[in-house]
C-alpha cells in the first residue's frame, strides 16, 4: 500500500509551498508517528525555547491573518486581552459551516495535531490558561480524528501540565457544536460553550478578547490561522513572509465548488494569486466545467457579494477585494456557469441564512424569512414586478443605505466598496440579503424574464382558517 | 456674580456630558444612552430594553446614530454605553428608516387582532407602530400561525402568534426570578417562547412577565376579557398582603377590582410582585364576603342593622368590663391600617383593655423593633446578610426577590442559618444547618470559624431575622439573634415579620400592654376560662395560631366572641356579633412595612354592602359605650396618630403620600440577650418537626380568589429521601405522623433539602389538619412516622 497520494480526497496539491497542508499528502496523515516523522512539535520546542512575548511579537511581525472570515491579524488580537486577568481562554473556533467552505474540515481531519501544536503556541505565546476547540456537530470524523489526537498528545506530554518539561502548562478541551451555523459568530460560539442557546452578543461591551467565555479575557482563533503557527516557528518570519504580499503574507486555503472541472480546497499563495488563475488555472480548478462560460462566482463564502468575470483578475488580497465589492471571507469561492439558474441559486443561499438566523434580531428574524418568501414566489413563477422592489427594500431594513456590489462594465455599473451598514448584532441577516442583492444587481433581467405581469398576488388559502358566517349579527340587542 | 475660580470647581467624575439630538444631557458613567435619553424629552422606541433588567440588544428598535470618526454609526441605544462628548441622534432619517423597518418587520408576522387583545390600547407595539412606524406594512404574506393562547401555567397564558420574541419574560424568569421555565426554542422564524415538557412556568412571579410583556402575548387568567384599558379606573397605593408593603396600582372597572400592577420604586419592590399580591384581588371581589353586620341567634348568624350589632357589642362589652377589665381582649389589627389600629389602640385604652396583640403566637417579641434597623436598600448594600428567618421566597417573596439580586450581582454574601433549604439556600455564601432547638448552639460556633469571622469583618452586617418554625418556640430564634449580636455587636438588623402591617399595628399599641400576655397567653387564659369577651380585629386564630386545640378550647370557654372581619371564618361562625369590614382597596389610610416604611393606600372601590373601615367601627362602637375618640375623619385620625405615637411623627399626610412612603422614627434602645437555650434532645427514632408556610396556603384571600384556589396543594409531609427509605415507604404513601397521643394521616414525599432526623410540615395546606400537632407549650415538637399497617 503507498503511503502518500497526489491527491487527498476533497484536496488538490501542486508545487506551490505549501504550510499548513504538507503532510495531506500522506496517507496517515493524522496519526503521532507520521506528524513526528515530519517535524512535528517541533514548532512548540522553538516556542518553549524562547520567551512568550518574543513569540508573540513573532506572529505580530509575520501579519498572520485571521482566516475566519474578518481577516484580524492574530498577533494584534492576541494584544487586545488585559495583562494579569485570570483565567484567560483560548477558544479555537472549528465550526466551520459557511456554504461552500470546507477548509478547516480537512485540517482538522488530516493533520489534528497541527492544530493541536498551533493551539500550544498560541496559548504559550498569548498568556492563555486553557484552550477550548470547539468542533461542528455534524465534523464526525474531524471530532474522531481530534479526540484521538488529542489523546495521543496528552500520553506523549505536549498538552498537560509542565509541556516537554518546561513550566507552561496547560489543558485543551474538546466541545462538539449541536449544528448550527450561527455558532461559527464569535461571540455565539462562546454562548454556546457556556451551555446557552447560541444566540451572538452584542460588541461593545462584549469585546470576547476582554469579555468573553465565563466572562473573562479570551481569544478566538480560526483552525487555519492556528495551524499557520507551527510552522512560522519551524521556519521562522522571514520564511513566512517571503511567501505572500507585504499585507498578505503566507498562504491560505480556498475552497472550490460549482461549475468547475476540478473542484477542491488548495493551499494558495496569499496576495498574488488572482480568481483567474484559481478558476482556470492548471494547476488548480482547470477551468469551468464542460469548458462553458463563467456567469459569476462568490468570492468568500456564501454571505460575500458575487464577481462576475469582470473581477477574475483580482488577487486575494483584502485590500483589493473589498473596494471592489465583496470580501474574502472564510476562503470559499463558488463558481456559477452560464448553465446557472441566478434567482434559484440566490434562493438556494438566502434559504440557508434564513433558516439558520438564531431568532434574536428582529431585522434577521423577520427580514431574512420574508425575503426567501419573495423569492421563492418569484422562482415559482407567481412573483410581480413589484416584489423585485420589494426584495431591495426589505434588504434595505436590513442594511440601510448602499449596499456592496461589484462593477460591471456592461451594465455600467461601478462597484460599491465594503462593508455594509446594519441593522443587526452579526452577519447572519445581511448575509440572507447579499446573494439576493447581487443576483437582482447583476442579474436583473433574469428576474424580470422571472415575474409575470400581474398586479396583485394571488393568495394561498390557508385551510385553517374558516370564515364564520353567523345568522344573526352579534352584539345586537333589541 | 460670584466669580469661581475653574480649579476649585469640583468634577464629579461620574459624570459624562453627551449630546442627545443637540441638547446638552448629563448622563452617569456605565448608563446606557437609552437611560440617559428617558431623562429628556427625546423617546427612542423600545421592545426588549428594560431598566431592570441585562440589556440583549434584541429587538433592534432603539437604533440611534452615534458619531465616530469614521462618521455617524447605527448602534442600539440600550447596549451602547455613554462616553464622554458622545454625540447622539435619535431621529436622523436614516435612523427613521431603520426604526421604521424594524417596527414593520415586527408587524410582518404580528396578528394584529387588537380589537380582542387585553394589550390593546396600552400596547407598547400598538403605541410605538403609530408614533415610530411606517404607517402601513408591505408583507403580503401568510403570517406565522400557532395554537391560539395556550395555558403555561395555572395563571398565565401564552399566544406565540402575539409575540415578538423580545426575550423580556425568558430573561425576567432566568435573571430575576431565578425560574428560567420558560426559554426560547426553534430558532430564526421559528423561534418561539415556550416551557419545558411537562413543566409548567409555576413560579411564584410569573404575573411580572405579564405586566413586562410589550404585546399581549402573555396573558394572565384573572384579567383576561375582563376590562378594556381605557375603561379602567386606577389608584397608587401599597400592597398590603405580607409585610413587604410593595408599591402598586389598582386598577378597576364598573367599581369592581380587576387588576394589580407593579409599580417601580427604588427603595422596596423595583416594580416586581409576587403572584399572590397580584391576583388575591379577586378575594376582595368575592360574593362570600360579608355586606351587612351579622348577630347571634337561635339559628346561628343572621343579618342586622349596623345600629343593632353597635348596640349588641356595646352592651357585651360593657358587661363584661364591669366584672374585670381583664376578662375583655383583642386579637389582630395587623390586617388594616395604621389608622384603624391605632383607632382600636385608642379605644382599648379608653376601656383599659391591656390584653391586646396583633401578632398571633407565629411573630417575635417587639422587642426587636427597638434593635439598630436596616433598611431593605442598607440590607442589600450590606457585605454581609445573615438570614436567620423563614423562608423568604415563600413569605416574603419580593424580598426574596431584592435579596437575590444583591447576591447574584456579588454585592452582598449570604451566610445563611436554617434548618431545612430555602429559596435563597442556592445564593448563599454559607449555608449552615441546625436541627430545631439547636440554633443558638449552631449560629455561636459557625460565627467563631475564622472564614466567618473574616467575611464579618468585610463590612456592614444585616441581619435578617423572623420565626422561621412554628413549631418551635420563638426564644430560640431570639437566642440565635443575641448570638448574632454577641459575635457582631454593630450588626443592624431587617425584622421580617410576615403580617401586612405588623409594624404599625405594634407602634400605635396593639401589643400587649402593662405586662400582661401575649396572643398565647390569652387564649391559654381563655382556655382556663378567664377571659369573657374577645374581640377578633380580622383575625381568624383557628387558622393563625398553631395549636387549634388551645384555639377550640379557648373560643369554647369564652362566653362572647365579637368579630370585624371580611367573611365569615372558622373562628367567627359562632361570634356574637359580626361587622363586615372594607376591605383593601376600599379604603385610605397608611401602612408601615417590615422596615419601618409608612405609605398610604387607598381607596379605589365602594366598600362591599354597608361594610365600614375599622377604624370607623371603632368611633362608632365607642360613641355606643359612650366614649368620644375626638375623630370624625381620616385625617383628623391620621393627624391625632402622628401627634400621639412618636415613631409617627415624620409621616405627615405629604410625606406619606409619595410613592416611596416615609421612613418612621426609630430610636434604638432593646438589647437582645445571648439567654441560655436549653437544648432538647431528640430520640433517634423521631423527627424534629419544621412547621412553616409556603406561598399559596389555605389563607383567606387566596382560597377565595377564584385563580390561586386550586394551585393550593394538600397537606404533605417531606422528609429526607433517606429517611423515606428508613420509614420503608415510597414516596407519596399516607403515613402516621403522631405526636403525644395525636395522630394524623397524610402523604409523605421525599425532598432533598431537608436534613435527616428532620421533617417539613408546611402549614394551613387543605385536605388534612395538621395543627393539632403543634402543643404551643412544647420547646419543640417531635414527631414519630410510621407506616399504616
Amino acid at each position: 500500500m503507498s503511503t502518500t497520494f497526489k491527491h487527498a480526497p476533497g484536496f488538490v496539491s501542486g508545487d506551490r509551498p505549501k504550510i499548513v497542508t504538507s503532510r495531506f499528502e500522506f496517507v496517515d496523515s493524522f496519526t503521532i508517528e507520521r506528524y513526528l516523522a515530519t517535524d512535528g512539535y517541533k514548532g512548540l520546542r522553538a516556542a518553549l525555547s524562547r520567551p512568550a512575548n518574543e513569540i508573540h511579537d513573532d506572529v505580530k511581525s509575520a501579519t498572520v491573518l485571521g482566516r475566519g472570515g474578518a481577516g484580524f491579524p492574530a498577533g494584534t488580537k492576541w494584544g487586545l486581552t488585559p495583562q494579569q486577568v485570570w483565567p484567560r481562554y483560548l477558544v479555537v473556533n472549528g465550526d466551520e459551516s459557511e456554504p461552500g467552505t470546507y477548509k478547516d474540515r480537512l485540517l482538522m481531519e488530516r493533520d489534528p495535531h497541527q492544530l493541536i501544536e498551533g493551539c500550544l503556541i498560541a496559548c504559550y505565546a498569548a498568556g492563555l490558561s486553557q484552550c477550548f476547540l470547539y468542533i461542528r456537530g455534524e465534523m464526525a470524523l474531524a471530532q474522531e480524528r481530534v479526540a484521538i489526537a488529542l489523546n495521543e498528545a496528552y500520553a506523549a506530554g505536549y498538552v498537560g501540565k509542565n509541556i516537554l518539561g518546561s513550566k507552561f502548562s496547560v489543558d485543551i478541551v474538546l466541545h462538539w457544536g449541536a449544528g448550527a451555523y450561527v455558532v461559527g459568530e464569535e461571540t455565539a460560539l462562546i454562548e454556546s460553550l457556556e451551555g446557552n442557546r447560541g444566540m451572538p452578543r452584542l460588541k461593545p461591551p462584549f469585546f470576547p478578547a476582554v469579555n468573553g467565555l465565563y466572562g473573562q479575557p479570551t481569544i478566538v482563533n480560526n483552525v487555519e490561522t492556528l495551524a499557520n503557527l507551527p510552522w512560522l516557528l519551524c521556519n521562522g518570519v522571514a520564511a513566512y513572509t517571503a511567501i505572500g504580499t507585504k499585507t498578505s503574507p503566507g498562504t491560505r486555503m480556498v475552497a472550490v465548488s460549482g461549475h468547475v472541472k476540478r473542484p477542491g480546497v488548495f493551499e494558495i499563495i496569499n496576495g498574488t494569486t488572482t480568481f483567474r488563475d484559481l478558476i482556470f488555472g492548471e494547476d488548480f480548478c482547470g477551468g469551468i466545467k464542460n469548458d462553458n462560460k463563467l456567469k459569476a462566482f462568490v468570492p468568500g463564502g456564501g454571505s460575500a457579494p458575487w464577481f462576475t468575470a469582470d473581477q477574475l483578475d483580482l488577487p486575494f488580497e483584502a485590500s483589493q477585494v473589498g473596494p471592489a465589492g465583496s470580501m474574502l471571507g472564510s476562503g470559499a469561492v463558488i463558481v456559477m456557469d452560464e448553465t446557472t439558474d441566478i434567482p434559484a441559486a440566490a434562493l438556494t443561499l438566502t434559504h440557508f441564512y434564513a433558516h439558520e438566523s438564531c431568532g434574536k434580531c428582529t431585522p434577521c428574524r423577520e427580514g431574512g424569512t420574508w425575503l426567501e418568501r419573495i423569492l421563492r414566489r418569484i422562482v415559482d413563477g407567481d412573483g410581480t414586478d413589484a416584489d423585485l422592489q420589494q426584495l431591495l427594500e426589505v434588504g434595505a431594513m436590513i442594511c440601510p443605505g448602499d449596499f456592496p456590489h461589484a462593477a460591471n462594465e456592461k451594465l455600467g455599473l461601478t462597484a460599491v466598496p465594503f462593508p455594509y451598514k446594519m441593522t443587526t448584532i452579526c452577519f447572519v441577516g445581511p448575509s440572507a440579503f447579499a446573494p439576493v442583492h447581487s443576483a437582482l444587481t447583476l442579474f436583473r433581467s433574469e428576474f424580470e424574464s422571472r415575474v409575470t405581469k400581474r398586479v396583485t398576488i394571488p393568495v394561498t388559502s390557508v385551510s385553517s382558517v374558516k370564515t364564520v358566517t353567523t345568522a344573526t349579527p352579534v352584539g345586537v340587542h333589541s | 456674580m460670584t466669580i469661581v475660580d475653574p480649579e476649585k470647581i469640583v468634577v464629579d467624575p461620574n459624570v459624562v456630558n453627551i449630546t442627545i439630538n443637540d441638547k446638552p444631557v448629563l448622563a452617569r458613567k456605565g448608563e446606557v444612552i437609552i437611560a440617559a435619553a428617558d431623562r429628556t424629552d427625546d423617546f427612542i422606541p423600545r421592545f426588549c430594553y428594560h431598566p431592570r433588567m441585562s440589556s440583549v440588544g434584541m429587538c433592534r428598535q432603539c437604533l440611534v446614530e452615534v458619531e465616530t470618526p469614521r462618521g455617524p454609526m447605527m448602534v442600539v441605544s440600550c447596549m451602547t454605553p455613554v462616553a464622554e462628548g458622545q454625540i447622539v441622534r435619535t431621529a436622523t432619517d436614516t435612523v427613521k428608516k431603520a426604526q421604521e423597518g424594524v417596527l414593520e418587520l415586527l408587524l410582518a408576522n404580528h396578528p394584529l387582532d387588537c380589537p380582542v387583545c387585553d394589550k390593546g390600547g396600552e400596547c407598547p407595539l400598538q403605541d410605538q407602530a403609530f408614533s415610530h412606524g411606517p404607517g402601513e406594512s408591505r408583507f403580503v404574506e401568510e403570517k406565522r400561525h400557532y395554537e391560539k393562547p395556550i395555558a403555561i401555567s395555572d395563571i398565565v397564558y401564552l399566544d406565540r402568534e402575539r409575540c415578538i420574541l423580545c426575550d423580556r419574560c425568558t430573561r425576567f424568569a432566568d435573571e430575576v426570578a431565578g425560574d428560567p421555565l420558560i426559554s426560547f426554542t426553534s430558532r430564526g422564524n421559528d423561534t418561539q417562547v415556550m416551557t419545558f415538557p411537562e413543566e409548567p412556568f409555576s413560579s411564584y412571579f410569573s404575573g411580572n412577565t405579564v405586566q413586562i410583556c410589550p404585546v399581549g402575548a402573555l396573558t394572565a387568567k384573572p384579567y383576561r376579557f375582563k376590562a378594556r384599558p381605557w375603561d379602567l379606573n386606577e389608584t397608587e397605593t401599597t400592597c398590603t398582603s405580607c409585610s413587604v408593603g410593595c408599591r402598586i396600582v389598582v386598577q378597576s372597572s364598573r367599581d369592581e377590582l380587576v387588576r394589580f400592577q407593579g409599580v417601580d420604586i427604588d427603595p422596596v419592590n423595583w416594580g416586581w410582585l409576587c403572584d399572590r399580591g397580584r391576583y388575591n384581588f379577586e378575594s376582595v371581589n368575592s360574593t362570600e364576603r360579608l355586606t351587612t353586620p351579622l348577630i347571634k341567634s337561635d339559628s346561628g348568624l343572621v343579618q342586622s342593622s349596623w345600629s343593632v350589632a353597635l348596640d349588641s357589642a356595646a352592651r357585651i362589652i360593657r358587661h363584661a368590663l364591669t366584672n374585670n377589665a381583664d376578662s375583655v381582649a383583642i386579637l389582630g389589627g395587623a390586617r388594616g391600617t395604621n389608622e384603624d389600629a391605632f383607632a382600636w389602640a385608642l379605644l382599648a385604652d379608653e376601656l383599659k383593655i391591656n390584653q391586646r396583640d396583633s401578632q398571633l403566637g407565629d411573630g417575635l417579641t417587639p422587642e426587636i423593633f427597638n434593635l439598630a434597623q436596616a433598611t431593605i436598600d442598607e440590607t442589600c448594600a450590606a457585605s454581609t446578610i445573615i438570614l436567620l428567618a423563614p423562608d423568604l421566597k415563600e413569605e416574603l417573596p419580593v424580598l426574596y426577590l431584592r435579596i437575590r439580586d444583591t447576591a447574584q450581582k456579588r454585592k452582598s454574601r449570604i451566610i445563611e442559618f436554617s434548618s431545612h433549604d430555602s429559596g435563597l439556600t442556592p445564593y448563599a455564601w454559607r449555608s449552615v444547618a441546625f436541627e430545631p432547638g439547636r440554633q443558638a448552639q449552631v449560629v455561636r460556633e459557625s460565627l467563631e470559624t475564622k472564614e466567618m469571622q473574616e467575611q464579618i469583618q468585610r463590612g456592614e452586617v444585616v441581619v435578617v431575622v423572623g420565626r422561621a418554625n412554628l413549631a418551635e418556640n420563638e426564644a430560640f430564634t431570639l437566642h440565635a439573634l443575641g448570638e448574632v449580636l454577641h459575635a457582631i455587636p454593630n450588626a443592624k438588623i431587617l425584622p421580617v415579620l410576615r403580617r401586612g402591617n405588623v409594624r404599625g399595628a405594634v407602634a400605635v399599641g396593639l401589643t400587649p400592654q402593662q405586662n400582661s400576655g401575649d396572643a398565647i397567653d390569652i387564649l391559654t387564659k381563655a382556655a382556663a376560662g378567664k377571659i369573657n369577651c374577645l374581640i377578633l380585629l380580622g383575625a381568624n386564630p383557628l387558622a393563625d395560631v398553631a395549636d387549634s386545640i388551645l384555639v377550640k378550647q379557648a373560643l369554647a370557654q369564652i362566653k362572647s366572641v365579637i368579630s370585624i372581619d371580611t367573611f365569615v371564618t372558622s373562628s367567627n361562625q359562632n361570634a356574637d356579633v359580626v361587622f363586615p369590614a372594607a376591605a383593601f382597596a376600599e379604603k385610605n389610610g397608611t401602612t408601615t412595612n417590615l422596615e419601618g416604611r409608612v405609605s398610604n393606600v387607598t381607596q379605589q372601590i365602594t366598600p362591599r354592602g354597608t361594610s365600614r373601615p375599622d377604624w370607623m367601627i371603632a368611633t362608632e362602637l365607642g360613641l355606643s359605650l359612650g366614649i368620644d375618640l375626638g375623630v370624625s375623619s381620616l385625617d383628623e385620625l391620621h393627624q391625632k396618630m402622628i401627634s400621639a405615637i412618636p415613631e409617627f411623627s415624620s409621616c405627615d399626610n405629604e410625606a406619606a403620600i409619595q410613592s416611596d412612603g416615609v421612613l418612621m422614627v426609630h430610636e434604638t434602645s432593646a438589647t437582645i440577650s445571648r439567654g441560655s437555650t436549653v437544648l432538647v434532645d431528640r430520640n433517634s427514632y423521631s423527627y424534629r418537626l419544621i412547621v412553616s408556610r409556603t406561598m399559596y396556603d389555605a389563607a383567606q384571600s387566596t382560597i377565595t380568589s377564584n385563580s390561586l384556589v386550586g394551585i393550593i396543594t394538600d397537606s404533605t409531609i417531606y422528609v429526607h429521601p433517606l429517611d423515606l427509605a428508613r420509614i420503608g415507604v415510597v414516596d407519596g404513601t399516607n403515613i402516621r405522623v403522631g405526636a403525644d397521643e395525636i395522630n394524623i394521616v397524610l402523604p409523605v414525599r421525599a425532598h432533598s433539602g431537608i436534613h435527616r432526623g428532620t421533617a417539613w410540615l408546611p402549614y394551613n395546606h387543605t385536605n388534612v389538619d395538621i395543627r393539632p400537632l403543634l402543643n404551643i407549650a412544647a420547646d419543640v415538637i417531635d414527631v414519630r412516622i410510621e407506616q399504616i399497617k
